[in-house]
């Protein structure tokens, strides 16, 4: 489990509006790139300081790639980040909070305790 | 010696701004109730004529991160930038820029370090809702300066609900021993239930309009030990997944003090969570 590099897909993606249209657009593309470019990249630093060993397992980046809130949910995403970013990305296409609530509805399989979402 | 002229606790409902500035069809039905709520609860820090502002909030992963998150951070910085790109897209938010306090600032880090809180500091923290909407709502002029503390409720391993208490406590000694003339409001937001990214978000109500029943009480009426005896880390998963920001209210209470009843408490049942207004006088309602 890559929790933390879940988090940091979602968390860059989430503050940038080019990403956020690319990733809507052209998710398995944009998780490539991005798992290939960015997810090394020291957040603030030049890219010569660039960390060597973060990776997303198969699950992660096929969740990734699908836009599976449910999975990503499962994964242990912090709920926060992929909710804001699916917000952005989904709620232009649905009516006043049918989205959310749609969202919600999916995950309705789910009871206490949810998935750990520490890192 | 400096002067807490009020304490104020809140909710930071981030669709206040839209809700309250929409006209025709686009201005929901609950609107007028919440502005008449959200004015006659901005009075009550117009009535204390405060000079500075204390603003305990907590950052919602914009400028705090997990690659190096602190648990109780202090903003020291003669401005603040505040809100962000994808909180103007998802709350129309406008961006803001706030003047700090830096020498209220340095006083509460070099005393609290010496009280046994390791606070971080920044000296370029740019904000975001949880201390943007409490001034969208009872400061909307954004005339006075701020010294900003920030929270983690977001990123366990949390603190636990005991040490946002004794924060509290901790802040409100810290303001009373600043050896400057000032009259300084305390202000913190936090939540009552809530769920994010879950089963139960966005609702009817709050996911359990029981604890937000009893959490207005215990609030209201100071009661911290009744509180702490049924709200651990643990418990406060029970009414939503993001109700861990209730321990920025426990922060509140501990800067009231244990059995400070409100002076003013007011809340309104919206759709996805319970709104909640409390002010506290310490020195007595201001005529």
């Amino acid at each position: 489990m890559s929790k933390y590099l879940l988090n940091k897909f979602l968390y860059t993606v989430d503050r940038d509006p080019e990403l956020v249209e690319r990733y809507r657009s052209d998710a398995a593309g944009t998780v490539e790139w991005w798992e290939q470019e960015l997810a090394n990249q020291v957040l603030n630093c030049v890219v010569a300081e660039q960390s060597t060993w973060l990776a997303f397992t198969d699950a992660e980046r096929k969740a990734l790639r699908e836009h599976d809130h449910v999975a990503l949910f499962e994964l242990g995403a912090h709920p926060f980040l992929t909710l804001t970013l699916f917000i952005a990305m989904f709620e232009r296409d649905h009516g006043p909070l049918e989205y959310q609530k749609a969202y919600g509805q999916a995950l309705q399989h789910h009871s206490l305790p949810y998935p750990d979402i520490a890192t | 010696m400096a002067t807490v002229a009020a304490v104020i606790a809140s909710t930071h409902h981030p669709f206040y701004y839209r809700a309250s500035t929409a006209t025709g069809a686009d201005r929901p039905p609950f609107a007028d109730e919440w502005v008449a709520k959200i004015e006659a609860f901005r009075e009550t820090l117009t009535k204390a004529r405060p000079d500075i502002l204390v603003m305990v909030g907590s950052d919602h992963f914009h400028q705090l991160w997990l690659d190096n998150m602190p648990q109780f951070l202090v903003g020291k910085a003669p401005y603040f930038d505040a809100n962000w790109y994808n909180e103007e897209r998802e709350f129309g938010l406008p961006r803001m820029r706030l003047a700090g306090d830096e020498q209220l600032a340095s006083h509460i880090l070099r005393n609290g370090l010496d009280a046994g809180f390791d606070l971080a500091f920044s000296n370029e923290l740019r904000i975001d809702h949880s201390i943007t909407c409490p001034i969208i709502t009872l400061r909307p002029d954004a005339d006075l300066p701020i010294v900003p503390i920030y929270t983690n409720i977001f990123a366990p391993p949390l603190p636990r609900p005991g040490r946002f208490v004794e924060l509290g406590r901790t802040i409100r000694r810290l303001v009373e021993s600043w050896p400057i003339d000032k009259r300084v409001a305390i202000i913190g937001t936090g939540h009552l239930s809530l769920e994010l990214g879950g089963p139960r978000q966005f609702g009817e109500h709050g996911p359990d309009p029981e604890f937000d029943r009893k959490a207005v009480e215990w609030i209201a009426g100071g009661d911290l030990e009744g509180c702490l005896s049924e709200v651990t880390l643990d418990s406060l998963h029970l009414p939503g997944n993001a109700t861990h920001g209730f321990m920025d209210f426990l922060l509140m209470m501990g800067v009231a003090g244990a059995g400070a009843k409100a002076d003013h408490v007011d809340s309104l049942d919206l759709f996805h969570t319970m709104e909640a207004y409390f002010t506290w006088y310490p020195n007595g309602v201001p005529s």
